[in-house]
């Protein structure tokens, strides 16, 4: 539920200035998964400043999202290694699979799907993410096996 | 322990850490890399710390999970001390093994030696591997003996004494004269002169000053700079305080991409023990000189890793670039002058204030000095950082280093610099590394990703891959860049997908001319070079798509077939089952048949495939 106090407590702990403004979202970002609009609000009226200024942060940087996000998360890497060692074959499998597009979360709220351009890890390519956990030398025809895995644990969970 | 607030007690604290530094002891490392945790390092390492218990060994054995050994292609790495034993893809199932009769009996592990290639016999020691022994590792040297988040271990291995060097022995003017005599160049893209960029902004007006440390790292398939800041966050520091001593800051920050949590944690650390130590803050080591260092988290753009937008952004706006009529080091974070360098560019500074220009400036070729640090991706069979003298050839790098390519077919292009580099063809790769070869080969030095491309590669497609990259990071400013792109990826889009046009070649270079001429910052000036580089090298694959209607390399979706090879065919019915689409057909046993109509080309079947019987043309 949305908090207005843990807002503040961020703002009182960065400092309502302009230089904080992102270290704040990411706070907030971290706290919800997404940065609820009432966040957004509460932070321009403390800074002084319109809600234009505070959305047009938010909404240039990737990491942040004004949509709340997925139960789980994957991340397929489309970085250059990743690319040339078939990541869009596993980022298409992902897609078909969940019927969602990349940046995008089911409807149902358990999966969001997202890109990235190199995690680092290139060494693993082709890679995927799924909470945290990396999954190396990735192939399409994994891919099913793999989010079974996701679909069972929540199916149990809710048993 | 107290702040230190001389170079004597400094002196006498580095002589405390070496006394309880024993290099004969017995140590094993685990390289903690996010490749090797991602293959288990985590548990190798747990593992060990249990057995080593169980053996009684747990205070005769150091035990360390250090930053990335680089040979990622190979991990969980661990090597054992001090004969250097190296072993590779460790599991925890492993480690009784090695306990037992590496460190207590001193024999190597067969089963987990690397076995070389080229003579099929096992090597047992770590500089013995080809990969390592055909490197020459300045900045990565230690990445592999300290722990990251220790101070004395970077303390044990020399550390802070060129910072004691440049702050009791040297003027700032010595020190920006010593970078100087280097030839140290930037090692984040351009190459710019380190020491005249000091010098700029040292005699730039104004009593505040800033440095910043730029890690942000956006090329897709270069990961160094986050090794380095994960592996050995203090001498990055050591380099941004002789820095800012250098030119008169005061204040300093590291700007870190936001998928690097790593790096993040283990700079933050290092910058608490510092401080702790008197190392940073206010009156360094009693010299009189202050300085305080922040980190600052990106959150996702890649356009921030430009000097201009990366500051707009450290300043908490939109990271937009602007118009450099006049340098950062006159007018850059809050308008007041500031040097930004990359962090090997840092991680250099040390060592040429303790070792000299002179002996910097002897490795390397005649405009490019020093070692660079290259990340090895793609294609090849030794995926991992590698670090040579400037000038190495990029067939040492694939070849010698890299073992070659891994799917067993021919290098086509080395692709350098990312999205602002270009491909460098096959018969090309004789060529000396460093920044005027790669610019005169129509791509660039960058950050150091080297992605390695065979046969199976299309290069039509990987344009399209880099266009598509810039088009969505283009921040939308500048007319040029942000039109541009965009009008370049629909050509690209239309020509993967068979409906090239005569003379579309021709207009990609007309756009490409245009945004080079007409771009706000170094994004659109540089973003065509991928597809620039391509015609220039590789124009009939261009030609096949728009001509033929055929993707030579078999990847672009709307130009190939799927088909079942009727001889190596066996019916055993794993592509039927796999096949996302229903549409394959076959009898058990009979020769299987794909529906081109139902066929979405995933490659599913050719995966699955154990009898090479699925065909793409
Ligand atoms: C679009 C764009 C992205 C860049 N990304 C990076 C980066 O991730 N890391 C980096 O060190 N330099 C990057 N640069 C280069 C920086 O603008 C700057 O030249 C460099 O950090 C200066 O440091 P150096 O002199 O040590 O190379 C980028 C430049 C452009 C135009
Ligand atoms: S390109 Fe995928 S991890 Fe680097």
């Amino acid at each position: 539920m949305f908090d207005v106090n843990k807002v503040d407590a961020v703002i009182e702990k960065h400092g309502a200035e302009q230089r904080a403004l992102t270290a704040m979202l990411q706070d907030i970002q971290s706290e919800y998964n997404y940065l609820p609009r009432e966040a957004l609000e509460r932070i321009a009226q403390k800074m002084n400043l319109p809600l234009i200024q505070v959305y047009q942060v938010a909404k240039f940087y990737k990491a942040f999202s004004l949509e709340p996000r997925g139960k789980h998360s994957i991340t397929v890497c489309l970085g250059t290694a990743c690319h040339v060692r078939g990541g869009v074959a596993i980022a298409d499998q992902v897609g078909r699979l969940l019927g969602v597009k990349p940046g995008e979360t089911t409807k149902d709220r358990r999966f969001s799907f997202d890109t990235v351009n190199c995690l680092g890890c290139c060494a693993l390519g082709p890679v995927m993410v799924v909470d945290g956990q990396y999954y190396g030398k990735m192939a399409a025809s994994k891919v099913e096996r793999v989010l079974q895995k996701y679909m069972e644990e929540e199916v149990a969970a809710n048993a | 322990m107290p702040r230190l607030t001389s170079r004597a007690e400094f002196e006498e604290w580095r002589q405390s850490v070496l006394a309880s530094w024993e290099p004969s002891k017995p140590c094993i490392t685990v390289c903690g890399g996010t490749g090797c945790r991602a293959l288990g390092a985590k548990e190798v390492t747990a593992a060990l710390g249990r057995e080593l218990k169980k053996q009684g060994l747990q205070d005769k054995v150091d035990l360390k999970m250090t930053g990335c050994h680089g040979f990622c292609e190979r991990g969980p790495l661990v090597v054992v001390y001090p004969q250097q034993i190296f072993y590779q893809g460790v599991t925890a199932e492993d480690v009784p093994d090695i306990v037992s009769e590496t460190l207590v009996k001193g024999n190597p592990v067969e089963r987990k030696l690397y076995v070389d290639p080229v003579t099929g016999q096992p090597v047992v020691h770590e500089p013995d591997v080809p990969f390592y022994r055909e490197q020459k590792r300045v900045l990565m040297k230690y990445n592999g003996l300290i722990i990251p988040t220790k101070i004395e271990d970077y303390i044990a291995i020399g550390g802070y004494q060129a910072l004691c060097k440049a702050l009791f022995e040297m003027t700032p003017e010595q020190v920006i004269e010593e970078i100087k005599r280097s030839g140290l160049r930037g090692r984040g893209g351009a190459g710019f002169p380190t020491g005249r960029k000091w010098e700029e902004c040292r005699r730039a007006d104004g009593d505040v000053k800033y440095v910043i440390c730029n890690a942000d790292e956006g090329d897709p398939g270069a990961y160094q700079d986050r090794s380095l800041v994960e592996g050995n966050p203090h001498s990055i520091l050591e380099g941004i305080i002789i820095g800012a001593y250098a030119v008169g800051a005061h204040e300093g920050f590291i700007y870190i991409r936001h998928e690097y949590p790593l790096a993040v944690e283990n700079i933050t650390r290092a910058i608490e023990q510092a401080e702790a130590y008197g190392l940073l803050g206010k009156n360094i080591l009693g010299s009189g000189f202050d300085f305080t260092f922040k980190v600052h988290r990106g959150a996702g753009a890649f356009v921030c890793g430009e000097s201009s937008a990366l500051m707009r952004s450290i300043e908490g706006y939109a990271g937009e670039p602007r118009a450099k009529r006049i340098h950062a080091t006159e007018k850059g974070l809050w308008d007041r002058p500031t040097v930004l360098n990359n962090v090997k560019t840092w991680a250099s500074v040390p060592y040429i204030i303790n070792n000299g220009a002179d002996w910097f400036a002897q490795m390397g070729t005649a405009t490019s000095k020093g070692t660079m640090v290259f990340s090895l991706v793609g294609k090849v069979n030794n995926t991992g950082l590698v670090e040579v003298p400037m000038g190495a050839t990029l067939r040492h790098l694939v070849f010698d280093i890299g073992g070659g390519i891994s799917s067993g077919k021919k290098c086509k292009a080395v692709q350098t610099g990312g999205p602002s580099g270009g491909c460098i063809p096959e018969r090309l790769l004789d060529l000396p590394v460093d920044y005027e070869a790669l610019t005169e080969a129509g791509s660039i030095m960058g950050s150091g990703g080297l992605i390695v491309m065979d046969e199976d590669t299309c290069m039509v497609d990987v344009a399209r891959y880099f266009l598509h990259f810039t088009m969505e990071e283009s921040c939308g400013k500048c007319t040029a860049c942000r039109e541009g792109s965009r009008r370049m990826y629909e050509i690209l889009e239309r020509i993967v997908h068979g409906k090239g046009q005569e003379g579309d070649v021709e207009r990609l270079q007309e756009i490409g001319e245009a945004m080079i001429a007409g771009s706000l910052c170094a994004l659109g000036r540089m973003a065509p070079n991928p597809v620039l580089s391509t015609i220039r090298y590789f124009r009939d694959e261009y030609e096949a798509h728009i001509r033929d209607k055929r993707c030579p390399a078999a990847v672009c979706k709307d130009l190939i077939t799927f088909s079942v090879i009727a001889e190596n065919c066996t019916g055993c019915g794993v592509c039927l089952r796999n096949c996302p689409q229903g549409a394959i057909t076959g009898e058990k046993k009979q020769v299987h048949h794909i529906d081109p109509n139902k066929c979405i080309r995933c490659g599913i079947c050719r995966e699955v495939c154990r009898f090479n019987a699925i065909k793409v043309e």
